[in-house]
Order: structure tokens, then C-alpha cells, then sequence
């Protein structure tokens, strides 16, 4: 019966993110029109985009190889199985010692290799433009992702998810240095990874500037509604990821009852909100950066991540 | 009487050198290729099941045999335990895939008896150098391996760079044996007790310790391209027959990397707990210096060799945090860090060796390496194109494949060494922490760039357009790669159990069972810690992405119509302006470089209405050779033109040449003694 329920629960938080990747980027689009004194897309336009291009056919270009045409499921799934696995309303679910920190990290990674070799396939200027920077830019994300999960794993004692969660809401956590630089260095690479302003713009196109649209320009149909579902589910899990490492509050823990599950969903949904207003304020704010200067971005995020690190290794004290 | 794992292994190697005698008279015959390899995928299978089986025992005693061989009271010792046993298994299963691939790669080879000498002989040395029980006959069977490979590595000498590569190659070669030689002269002590044995109960003082450690830096390290002793490794890979190559850069490399763990966690006791510092500054440097080293080369082999570089880092590093470890005595987290190279010896082994099977393949059909002429391969090789793709994700260290679970181990090892008590090292292991994950993250963009720019796109040269797919035997070695890659990723808990007692042998420790944890998971030190499940992670991406497959194919379209590519409405005919291994590096060379290579790119822009042709020259300095190896090199070329002289004196002189030297070194000995 447990395990019944456990699974259902499982099964909630799959299609939970699924279900709502598209809103939360529907959302911010509409906030960011709104800001601007924009009417806007109505809310559910994601969700029509969809639906719409799993309809028509698929055009591919006369040179497209099998990768071409694998690469958008493959991504898609890392890329779910990924947001899957961080926590949204409850932590200790059924599977999530199936992958810690560092392994959701490698799914993301594993998706990024696909697209930026699916990007490459048809062999234009576009594709190698996109796939050579993303590739650039993953270079300095990853390690200072590493690096986060470094300094948040030796204040935990743990590199799995839930259990870090549960240590951020205990009252052993307080205030600290480490902390501070981790969270901004997370949220420097999680714009980064989401293709969000400044280092790249979502709403471009024909710009030589772009990363991840020249690397989907020759996608369509099918393929395309597939690989932007992923890009959704990338930014609905960076922001799960953040709510629950930073705003542990409100979920439920492992085989609580109905009511604090109501109680964990209804909070991150909160969270959510939160985080998509907060990111249509910055995004609305700042100019888009010239690509060669990505690296000094990340760079920055990379060097916080690394003193945070350093900082717990040379502090005693407080370590599991 | 039943003969010992030994003594049939030692017959195994006996058998390689017989067949390597037989195939001096009859290798150019037509049928001698065929045979001599496979009867080497024969024994490597035997000698590779032999080894496992000595592993998979449940209380594995060691093996040993004396032969009256070598030196008169030592004889010749050789010796099966479970670190033995490992690394034989790692020999032999990379010789087998080598020899069945060899089976179809070796028809093409235009000189066979320049290889089919050399190729069972190099085999047998590799094995004897894991079996070797005693200082003598290590060194001996060392030097049979270098030469033997060295001789491989000329296979085609009359190309002026596989010639230097070969010099190069010789002159390193006998600085690592001179350095293992003082190495062991120095643990054998004053009695000369050259047996390993004779040395492991007399561990040596932990200032000789130290001098022993700074030796097999050097032996081991330059065999296994450790940074800055790796120059030539990328020379000498890339210039012999793939097969060859890919012994050399998946198994030769391991077996330095076992001299090095036999002489430094076994034989020389404790040195002094700062070394493990430097192991990891080397470590650290190797990985990313050999990363991005690779990232610049435009061909296909060298560019594997100097990820082989990267990859000898990464299991440096975690040997050094499994002698920080050790030296203070954290059996546990020791045995973590060393399962954690161990693993990533096995791993890497198998998928270089798929990568340098694909380059061999790509060579054969292209008759080049050049990545810059390559292109669209995926459409002509499409079965080596995935054999290289899972080579390709294997190596980059994403889930669910095995090198993913060997840096995971690693960076698990990093996360208990706060609870060292050592200063230097807290500082030092974040930042062996940083690189690794820089190393990770480029490693990843390096083989982005080598398959997209091999495989994908247009392509580049008439050849490319019309390449064929190679023969059945390659692509049988490389799909066994393949399978091997998928079940050490998707079960690592059984690869674990079964190097746990090497690493317990090693270092007094062991992790807990893993085959008894719940789904096959790998559990390093309690679940609530970290764990991670190869198996489920493949299930669930399998099933998500056949689920989205099947709902959108029955529910959305399924229709799909060929058209030009779309390009942004203005597709360039020509293969040309795609993006080039060269453009495709340029961001990241415009990171790393200017710090690293000193590049500098000078672009020279006609003015408008002019119409001469622009031009952009990239200038990349190896600062390594520039730095360290040219001045000695120009410091011996100078030394040399200077005693050219001696070579034209008259008798007179030379005579009192000779005399002179007698008395001065009686002097010498006049004054020491």
C-alpha cells in the first residue's frame, strides 16, 4: 500500500513538472510584455505552440542523419527524468536516491551533448555557431555548478537532494558566507544554462548572437515541440532546484499525509511565481552581454562557487 | 599435479612469444595475419579469464612461481595477487578487443612484418610487467614492452613524423627506465634485496621513500603522460596501426599507472604525507592541460592521444587523494579514492580503446586524419558513427555510461577530505576539484567537437562523400566496447566488488558490498550521503523517451518531408562554410588560450574595395616543449657540436685522451675512497 501511494506520488511530481514547464515560461513571457507595456501572449500560448507543432510535419533537412531525429527524444527525456528528480513539493520521493546532485548535473549534460551534436547534423554556419558557443559556455557552468554542489554537499554531509533539503530546513543551517555565494552563483548559471538574458535572449532570432536558437534552427514540427518542452522543463527545473535548496519551506517530507503534500504544492507553486516575477524584473532591467564576454560572467559565478568551497575547507567547525 | 594461475599464465605469455618467433619467417604469407591474431585474441581470453577468475575467488591468496632465471640469487620471480589480477584483466581484455579488431583492421596493413613480430611480443611484455615479482625481471620485461611498442610505432617509419615520433618516443622510454632503475636500486637498499618481497619487509626510510616516490613520478609518469613528461605520447600513439594505438593509449598507459601503484602504495612504505600534494598538482594540471591540449588538434588520433593525457590525470588524482587518505590512516574514504581510479583504469581502458577502433576505421576509409577533411561520415559509417557516438558519451563522463561513474566516485572521494588534517591539502583539494570539473566539462566539448566535425554535417572532401563502412571483425571489437561500456555503466556495483580485494590489499580498506544494495545501486558510504543508480537512470530515460515517442507518433504527427536545409532562407552550397574542427574551438581557445598557449590571433582585414583576400594567422605556443624540453634539447645539440671535435684527433692524441681519463678517474677513486 505504501509503496502504492509512494509511487503515485512519484508520478505526480513527473507529470506535475511536465504539466507545468510550459505555464511557468508562459508566464514569464506575459509578465515581461506586461512590463514593457506589452499586451502579450495569453497565458496557455505555450501550451498552443505545442500542441501545434506536434500536428504539423516534420521538414527535414535532405542531409539529416538518424541523430538528427533521435536527438530531440533523448533530450527530452535527460531533460525530464532531470527535473524529475530534484524535489518540487515533497522530498524523499520514491526514486530519488536513483540519482544525486551531480547526476541530475550529468542528465543536463548529456542533453546539451545531444542538442549541440544534433545542431551540427545538417552541417550549416548556424548549427556550429550555436553548438561551439554552448559548448564554450558549458565549459565554465559546469565546473561552477560542480562547485556549488561542492560547498552545499560539505555543509550537508550529503550530495543527495533530498537530504540536503531537509538539512536547509533544519535549525542547524544559520547564516552563512558560503551560502550567500553559492545561491548567487547558482542563479549566475542557472541564466546561463537557460539561455536567458545576458548571455543569450530566448525571444531572438536571426541575431549572431544567439546560442540555443541557431543551435534548434533547423528544427520543426514534432522535433521542435519536443526540444522546447525540454527547454522548459530546463528553467521550471533550475527554479525547483533553487526553491528547494534556498527556500526549502513548505515541503513535505518523506511519508507525510495529504495535507502537508496540499501544503507543499500550493507552496511551490509560490515559488514558482516567485522566481518567474523575479526573473522578468532582472530580465526586462539588463541589456544582453556580447558573447565573448559570457566567459567573464561565468568566470565570476565559477570563482564564487570555488572561495565558497575554499571557505568551508579552511573553516572549522559546522562540517558532517 | 594442477598447475597454478601463474604458471598458466606465464605458459599464456610463453605462447605469445613463441607465436611472435613464428611470425618472423611467415608474415608476409597471406594467411599469417589472420592466424597470429587470432591466436592472440585466443590467449589474451584465456590469460584475461584466467586473471579474473584468481579476482572473483572469495579469499583470493597470492600466486607465485620462482624461475632459474635473471639474476643467480634472485632468480625470476613473477606473482598473481588481486592488484595483479585487476590490471591483467584490464591487459588482456584490451588485447583481446585489439586482436579481433586487428582481425579485419591488420588485411589493410601494407608491411605485415613490421607489426606481427612485434604485436604478440608487446602483448606478453605487458602481461609479464603486472606479473613480475622481483626489481630484475620488471625492468627487463619494462624494456621489452617499450621496445616492442617502439618498434610497432615505426611499423611505418619511412614517414619523417612517425620517425621522430619514434625517437622521441625512445628517448623517453629510457628516461623512465633509468629513473625505475634508481627506483628500485634504491629500495633494494644496500643488500640488494631485489625480490619484492626482500623490499616489503625492509620498507625503505621515508626520506629514501620520498626519493623513491620523485622516481616513479618520473618512470611511471612519463610512460603514462603525466604532464609535463607527456610530449611524447601524442607523437607515438597517433603513428603506429590503430590496434596499436589503442593498446598503447587504453592498456600501455594503465600498466605504467600499475608500476606506479605497485612501487608507491605497495613497496615503498610510507613517504612522507606532502607527496600526495604534489601527485595531486599533477593530477590536476595533467587533466586540464591534456583537455585542452586536445581541443586544439585537428587530428583525429592525436587528438585521442592527448585525451588520454587528460584521462591519466583524472586517475592521478584520485590516487593522490587515496594517499592523502591513507597517510592518515582513513582506511574508508582511502578505499573509496582508489576503487575510484581503479575504476576508471577499467573504464578507461575500454572506451579508448573503442575511440582509437572508430579513428582506425574513419583512417582506413578516409586514408587521413584530418578532422578538417572529414565531414557527413554518420550517412557513409553509420554503425561505427554509434559504435564512436557511445565512445564518445562513455569518455565525456555522462550518465548512464561508465565514465560518468568513475569521476562521480572521484568527486565522492573529494567530498570527504575536508576531514583531513592537513593545511596545504585543504587548499589544495578544491582546487583538484575545480580542474577536474573544468577537465569534465571541456572533455565533453572536445568530443562534441571531434564526432560533430568526423561524423556530422557535410561533407568536406570527395573522400568523405564516398567512404565505406569497414569490415565486420572492426565493428564486432567495437560494438564488444560498446556492451562492456553500457554494463560497467549501468552495474557498477559489480565492477566495485570485484577490484575489492586489490584495493583492500592496497590500502587497508574496503567499500561496502554493492551488489547487496537495494536495485543495484552504488552506495560509496551510506545511502543517505549519495547514491546513484546506473540501471533506473537508463530505465527511466529509455522509457520517458519512447513514452514521448510513441504519445506524440500516435497522437500529434508522424508525417515528415526531405527539403533543403533551411540555413535562415540563404543555405550556402559549399561544404566549406560549415563549421571547421579550427572555428569550432575558437570560443574556447579565446578562453583558455591566451593564458595557456599564449595564443594570439592576428587578423589582417583589406580595406574596402580592396580586393585581396583576407587572412587570419593563429599563433599557438606548446609552452612546454618551449620552455623545458627545447632548452635541453639546444643544450645538447650545443655539447655535442662542441665534442665533435674529438671525433678528428690523430692517435697521439687520442691516446693521451685515454690516458688522461685513466688518471683522472683514479683520482676520483683516490679521493672518495
Amino acid at each position: 500500500m505504501a509503496l502504492i501511494r509512494d509511487l503515485a506520488i512519484q508520478a505526480t511530481q513527473m507529470t506535475l513538472v511536465l504539466a507545468l514547464a510550459p505555464l511557468l515560461t508562459g508566464f514569464i513571457r506575459k509578465l515581461k510584455a506586461r512590463l514593457v507595456r506589452r499586451q502579450g501572449p495569453p497565458l496557455l500560448q505555450p501550451y498552443r505552440d505545442l500542441m501545434r507543432l506536434m500536428k504539423k510535419e516534420v521538414v527535414l533537412a535532405d542531409n539529416a542523419s538518424w541523430l538528427f531525429r533521435v536527438a530531440p527524444y533523448l533530450i527530452f527525456a535527460a531533460t525530464w527524468v532531470a527535473a524529475a528528480l530534484v524535489p518540487t513539493f515533497a522530498t524523499g520521493l520514491l526514486f530519488s536516491w536513483s540519482a544525486d546532485l551531480i547526476a541530475i548535473i550529468a542528465l543536463l549534460g548529456s542533453a546539451r551533448f545531444f542538442l549541440a551534436l544534433a545542431a551540427m547534423d545538417v552541417g550549416t554556419s548556424f548549427g556550429g555557431i550555436g553548438s561551439s558557443r554552448e559548448m564554450m559556455i558549458a565549459t565554465l557552468a559546469e565546473p561552477a555548478m560542480i562547485m556549488i554542489v561542492f560547498s552545499l554537499a560539505l555543509l550537508a554531509g550529503s550530495t543527495q537532494l533530498s537530504s540536503v533539503a531537509t538539512y536547509m530546513l533544519s535549525p542547524h543551517v544559520g547564516l552563512r558566507v558560503t551560502l550567500g555565494m553559492a545561491l548567487v552563483a547558482l542563479i549566475m548559471v542557472a541564466i546561463a544554462e537557460n539561455s536567458r538574458i545576458p548571455i543569450d535572449n530566448p525571444a531572438t532570432h536571426l541575431e549572431l548572437t544567439m546560442v540555443h536558437e541557431a543551435m534548434v534552427l533547423e528544427y520543426s514540427g514534432r522535433h521542435l515541440a519536443v526540444i522546447e518542452l525540454a527547454a522548459s522543463l530546463k528553467l521550471l527545473l533550475y527554479v525547483s532546484l533553487i526553491a528547494c535548496l534556498f527556500l526549502p519551506w513548505g515541503l513535505a517530507p518523506a511519508g507525510s499525509g495529504g495535507l502537508a503534500l496540499a501544503i507543499g504544492l500550493a507552496s511551490y507553486l509560490g515559488k514558482l511565481a516567485l522566481a518567474g516575477g523575479l526573473l522578468a524584473l532582472f530580465e526586462t532591467a539588463i541589456a544582453k552581454m556580447r558573447v565573448f564576454r559570457a566567459p567573464e560572467f561565468l568566470g565570476a559565478a565559477l570563482m564564487l562557487g570555488f572561495l565558497g568551497t575554499l571557505l568551508l575547507f579552511v573553516s572549522r567547525g559546522g562540517l558532517r | 599435479m594442477i598447475p597454478t594461475s601463474v604458471e598458466l599464465l606465464l605458459e599464456c605469455c610463453a605462447a605469445l612469444l613463441g607465436l611472435s618467433a613464428f611470425a618472423v619467417p611467415f608474415a608476409r604469407r597471406a594467411w599469417a595475419t589472420p592466424l597470429v591474431y587470432s591466436a592472440c585474441l585466443v590467449v589474451a581470453l584465456a590469460a584475461g579469464g584466467l586473471a579474473l577468475r584468481h579476482l572473483l575467488m572469495a579469499a583470493p591468496a597470492p600466486d607465485s612461481v620462482v624461475l632459474p632465471l635473471g639474476l643467480p640469487w634472485v632468480g625470476a620471480r613473477f606473482r598473481l595477487d588481486a592488484l595483479a589480477a585487476v590490471f591483467l584483466v584490464v591487459v588482456n581484455l584490451g588485447a583481446a578487443v585489439a586482436s579481433l579488431y586487428a582481425l579485419g583492421y591488420g588485411r589493410h596493413e601494407p608491411e605485415p612484418q613490421r607489426v606481427l613480430p612485434f604485436y604478440p611480443v608487446f602483448l606478453a611484455g605487458m602481461n609479464l610487467v603486472v606479473l613480475a615479482d622481483d626489481a630484475f625481471s620488471f625492468l627487463v620485461v619494462w624494456e621489452v614492452m617499450s621496445l616492442s611498442s617502439w618498434a610497432l610505432v615505426m611499423a611505418r617509419h619511412r614517414d619523417a613524423d612517425n620517425a621522430r615520433a619514434g625517437y622521441v618516443y625512445l628517448l623517453m622510454a629510457s628516461f623512465g627506465a633509468i629513473c625505475l632503475l634508481l627506483a628500485f636500486g634504491l629500495l633494494a637498499g644496500q643488500e640488494g634485496g631485489y625480490a619484492f618481497d626482500a623490499i616489503r619487509s625492509h620498507p625503505p626510510s621515508p626520506i629514501a621513500a620520498g626519493f623513491v616516490l620523485a622516481l616513479a613520478i618520473l618512470g611511471a609518469g612519463s610512460k603514462a603522460g603525466l604532464v609535463p613528461l607527456h610530449v611524447w605520447l601524442p607523437l607515438a600513439h597517433p603513428a603506429a596501426p590503430s590496434h596499436v594505438s589503442a593498446l598503447m593509449s587504453g592498456v600501455m598507459t594503465k600498466v605504467a599507472i600499475y608500476a606506479f601503484i605497485r612501487i608507491v602504495f605497495d613497496l615503498a612504505g610510507a613517504p612522507a604525507p606532502w607527496w600526495s600534494l604534489v601527485i595531486l598538482a599533477m593530477g590536476g594540471a595533467t587533466a586540464t592541460m591534456g583537455i585542452l591540449y586536445a581541443l586544439l588538434q585537428n587530428d583525429l588520433k592525436r587528438f585521442l592521444a592527448y585525451s588520454t593525457v587528460e584521462n591519466v590525470g583524472i586517475i592521478f588524482i584520485a590516487l593522490g587523494l587515496g594517499m592523502a587518505f591513507k597517510a592518515q590512516h582513513m582506511a574508508l574514504a582511502a578505499a573509496l579514492a582508489v576503487t575510484a581510479a581503479l575504476f576508471h583504469v577499467i573504464n578507461h581502458s575500454l572506451f579508448k580503446s573503442l575511440l582509437f577502433f572508430g579513428a582506425g576505421a574513419v583512417q582506413g576509409a578516409m586514408g587521413e586524419r584530418d578532422m578538417e577533411r572529414f565531414g557527413g561520415l554518420i550517412g557513409r559509417m553509420p554503425q561505427t558513427a554509434l559504435a564512436f557516438l557511445i565512445g564518445c558519451v562513455a569518455i565525456s563522463a555522462l550518465p548512464p555510461l561508465n565514465g560518468f561513474v568513475s569521476e562521480w566516485l572521484v568527486f565522492q572521494a573529494i567530498l570527504l577530505s575536508p576531514k583531513l588534517d592537513a593545511s596545504a591539502l585543504k587548499i589544495m583539494i578544491p582546487a583538484v576539484g575545480a580542474l577536474l570539473a573544468l577537465a569534465a566539462a571541456l572533455t565533453a566539448a572536445a568530443f562534441v567537437r571531434a564526432f560533430g566535425i568526423t561524423f556530422l554535417g557535410r561533407p568536406r572532401s570527395v573522400a568523405a562523400a564516398e567512404a565505406s563502412e569497414t569490415d565486420r571483425w572492426s565493428r564486432a571489437a567495437m560494438f564488444a566496447c560498446c556492451g562492456l561500456c553500457l554494463a560497467a555503466g549501468v552495474l557498477p556495483g559489480f565492477v566495485i566488488d570485484a577490484i575489492v580485494p586489490a584495493v583492500q590489499s592496497l590500502v587497508g580498506g574496503r567499500m561496502t558490498p554493492q551488489a547487496a544494495q537495494p536495485w543495484l545501486s552504488i552506495v560509496p558510504i551510506a545511502e543517505a550521503r549519495s547514491s546513484y543508480n546506473g540501471l533506473l537512470v537508463l530505465g527511466f530515460v529509455a522509457a520517458s523517451a519512447s513514452l514521448a515517442a510513441f504519445v506524440i507518433h500516435r497522437f500529434g504527427s508522424h508525417a515528415f518531408r526531405r527539403a533543403p536545409a533551411w540555413d535562415c532562407g540563404f543555405p550556402d552550397p559549399s561544404p566549406a562554410t560549415q563549421y571547421t574542427a579550427g572555428s569550432f574551438a575558437q570560443p574556447i581557445r579565446r578562453v583558455f588560450g591566451p593564458f595557456v598557449f599564449g595564443v594570439r590571433e592576428e587578423v589582417d582585414m583589406p580595406a574596402p574595395g580592396d580586393t585581396r583576400a583576407a587572412s587570419i594567422r593563429v599563433v599557438v605556443h606548446d609552452r612546454i616543449w618551449e620552455t623545458l624540453y627545447a632548452p635541453i634539447a639546444g643544450g645538447i645539440d650545443y655539447v655535442a657540436g662542441r665534442l665533435n671535435h674529438l671525433q678528428f684527433l690523430t692517435i697521439r692524441r687520442y691516446l693521451s685522451l685515454v690516458f688522461l681519463a685513466l688518471v683522472g678517474l683514479l683520482l676520483v677513486l683516490a679521493i672518495w675512497l
